[in-house]
């Protein structure tokens, strides 16, 4: 009894040591993200290469997008709980974490890109809440916090922590009542996936950006939520493919990855119908009453061609979507795979555009576009992130139960 | 109180600035430093990180020699009005803190810089360019600081700012007719340093609400112009110029459209939302 | 310091959005609540039943 060990029972995981080496290696581009962090803290933004025609640049980008991906947690959650899919319970715990990882990296690019960090509570204290940020600000801490929650009663099982009494009935209790705060995750979510979108949208001064809409919300707004819920799952379904590579098993099973792409494919098609129709509208209507035409905004630049947004929308949209809306598709490993990763691909270039080409179109005639590339310090705090996810993963995967089809696949271990 | 009754009429401050007259001195923009404690940096020469709440554009009408034409284009905030003329200019409504907001007795735009926390979302919105981030800390040559304006605050790094149309000389001039017992000051009681250092007098800044003003008559100039009007971010900065080019470049057109239908176009737009 | 010093008016908007904002953080925090205090009993009962020389 009081020998119970750390690393949950029934399950295989590597030595101390060689775990140690790994994290030691992680940690190191971790330490280089955090002293690029503190610099940018203590010197400035003048670390970075952003100016007054690039206020929002890689930062910006990186939130957007590592929300969107995070959107797997609430969209999940929702099919889940709400919609009482239990197949995907073999999954939930990780989309959990991967949206925890998510939310908090995009709460410290956040607490980063703000010109006087110190003052950042004054977006809560001076809300303006005609302002999409502020609606972004309140929603993503809250929600945030609709993360911990889910995430605290899986922290919970681990099987030291579950021989404290009260500490095994909170996570019981927690469990029990998840669909409330999965319920609440999913309306703060729909808000603050939105509201992101609305924040290039509203831009009436940014014709590349700007969408009219119905009521006070831009049509990004719903196009946000509605990617984020199609590609978010498939950024679960791709880290659950690394993961299982690094470690050498299966985590999950292929029917619940097969029920979860199927979802996410109708939701891609259907969102890239919707973005289709979207993008002919503003080249037809909304740019021109502004005095652009489309190529205006893909011509006479290094990197912005037409390109980007056949890319965007048909190498990372249809195609992506019409495999996994197909039975065969998804039931081939490798289509399956390639298909959630050019979903990702392509909400992260859909994030890109709606930030930084939105800054780089020039307005006046006169005006050159503006072309922007990050300075070491913004890389290196982009990729902060990234090592601390592994981290977290990694941990989690090491003493917590967080896939729970793991022991009946490893019936060797 | 005698203030509450002091200027009860709304004014709508804009400027007419005269592209024709206008030689590209930069005297303007000097004065701009100089009244507003604006920092600079010991090398100037990436305007994109500079701090310069006015600044004056060359344009040309891409013609080969000898028929090379120039035009300056100084360019300031714009005041905009926003598309209903409701004071929700493309800046004001997204700034998540009210760190900058629109004053509907003056018409002028103010930035709140100890509220500012920086996250340049306004910067993102607004169309002209024209605010400025302190990418620094600010910063003056050890005698300059002796003769900072004690009327304008200095700003820290890490917030925004921008023309304010010298708003503390309005506020002076307000004082003034308070203590002198006068409900109105007069047009040239409140001119921003800008217009008054212009040697060719290019620059008209005054009431656009108010006939008696001459910025209220050359705004209804047929030569006069806003920059990106079909943003319909409805600016209170005005231009004049006889020049056909000069006012295609102050906006875009697609290739088939003519300048005049176009802006008549917009105007008639905006006076039925007025 | 405070919201209402300068340049803040109540108006709808502001009630509709804190409206929202409360109803979700209301949840949490009930919900929150209940697993803490439910958790605490449950333990207590357990701890009564282990302890009981009749159990």
């Amino acid at each position: 009894m009081s020998k119970t060990s750390w690393i949950p029972e029934g399950v295989k995981r590597c030595s101390g040591r060689r775990f140690a080496l790994g994290m030691a290696a992680v940690t190191a581009v971790l330490a280089w993200g955090v002293y690029a962090m503190f610099l940018v803290w203590y010197k400035g933004l003048n670390q970075t290469n952003m100016n007054d025609a690039y206020g929002f640049a890689l930062w910006i980008w990186a939130d957007l997008a590592v929300i969107a991906l995070g959107g797997g947690a609430f969209f999940t959650g929702f099919l889940t709980y709400i919609l009482g899919q239990e197949k995907l319970k073999g999954i939930i715990n990780y989309a959990v974490i991967i949206g925890f990882i998510c939310y908090s990296s995009a709460l410290l690019i956040l607490a980063i890109d703000i010109g006087q960090p110190l003052r950042g509570w004054f977006i809560f204290w001076h809300a303006n809440v005609h302002s999409m940020l502020t609606e972004v600000a309140f929603c993503l801490s809250c929600y945030f916090a609709v993360l911990t929650i889910e995430f605290i009663p899986l922290i919970l099982e681990n099987p030291r922590l579950d021989r404290v009494p009260f500490l095994h009935h909170l996570s019981h209790n927690m469990h029990g009542i998840m669909a409330v705060f999965a319920a609440t995750g999913v309306f703060l979510s729909f808000f603050h996936q939105g509201s992101l979108g609305g924040v290039t949208g509203v831009l009436f001064g940014r014709p590349f950006g700007y969408r009219e809409g119905i009521f006070i919300w831009p049509w990004t707004f719903f196009l946000f939520t509605w990617s984020a819920a199609a590609c978010g799952p498939c950024f679960t379904l791709l880290i659950t493919w690394i993961t299982e590579k690094i470690t050498r098993k299966t985590l999950v099973k292929p029917d619940v990855k097969q029920l979860l792409a199927k979802i996410s494919g109708w939701m891609l098609i259907t969102y890239i119908i919707a973005k289709i129709a979207d993008t002919i509208y503003w080249a037809l209507v909304t740019a021109p009453s502004m005095g652009f035409t489309l190529m205006d905004f893909y011509s006479n630049n290094p990197v912005y061609g037409i390109w980007i947004l056949i890319a965007e929308i048909v190498v990372c949209g249809v195609v992506p979507g019409l495999i996994l809306i197909t039975r065969t598709g998804r039931e081939n490993a490798f289509l399956l795979m390639l298909s959630a990763f050019l979903a990702v691909m392509g909400c992260c270039i859909n994030r890109w555009v709606m930030v930084l080409q939105v800054m780089a179109v020039p307005l006046f005639s006169f005006n050159e576009w503006y072309m922007y590339t990050p300075s070491w310090q913004e890389v290196a705090t982009t990729i902060l992130p990234v090592a601390y996810g592994v981290i977290v993963i990694s941990l989690a995967y090491r003493y917590l139960p967080v896939f729970p089809q793991e022991r009946e696949l490893n019936p060797a271990d | 109180m005698k203030e509450d009754t002091l200027n009860k009429r709304p004014k709508r401050f804009g400027m007419v600035i005269d592209l024709d007259r206008c030689t590209g001195c930069g005297a303007c923009m000097v004065a701009c430093y100089a009244e507003n404690n604006i920092p600079f940096k010991a090398d100037e020469s990436n305007k994109l990180d500079s701090i310069n709440w006015m600044r004056v554009f060359k344009i040309t009408n891409g013609k080969p020699y000898p028929h090379t034409e120039v035009c300056y284009i100084p360019m300031m905030c714009m005041q905009c009005e926003g598309r209903e003329g409701d004071g929700h200019a493309p800046c004001v409504s997204v700034c998540p803190a009210v760190a900058t907001d629109y004053d509907h007795e003056t018409g002028v735009i103010s930035q709140i810089y100890t509220r500012c926390f920086g996250c340049r979302y306004c910067m993102a919105a607004c169309p002209y360019h024209a605010r400025k981030f302190n990418w620094w800390d600010p910063a003056w040559p050890a005698d300059m600081e002796n003769y900072l304006s004690p009327n304008v605050s200095p700003r820290m790094r890490g917030v925004v700012e921008k023309c304010s149309f010298c708003y503390h000389r309005y506020q002076l001039a307000r004082d003034r007719a308070y203590y002198e017992g006068r409900d109105e000051i007069a047009e040239k009681e409140y001119q921003p340093a800008c217009v008054e250092a212009c040697p060719t007098r290019a620059i008209t800044f005054g009431d656009l609400n108010n006939p008696g003003h001459a910025v209220h008559r050359l705004k209804n100039s047929p030569n006069a112009f806003r920059l990106l009007e079909k943003l319909h971010t409805t600016p209170k900065v005005y231009y004049l110029t006889r020049r056909t080019w000069v006012r295609r470049a102050g906006d875009n057109y697609l290739a088939d459209e003519h300048l005049n239908t176009a802006r008549k176009r917009i105007i008639r737009q905006q006076g039925a939302v007025k | 310091m405070f919201p209402f010093v300068f340049e803040w008016a109540w108006d709808m908007s502001h009630m509709v959005f804190m409206g929202g904002l409360w109803y979700a953080l209301t949840i949490i925090g009930l919900g929150l609540t209940y697993c803490l205090i439910k958790a605490a009993v449950d333990t207590a009962r357990e701890g009564k039943r282990t302890n009981d020389p009749h159990h």
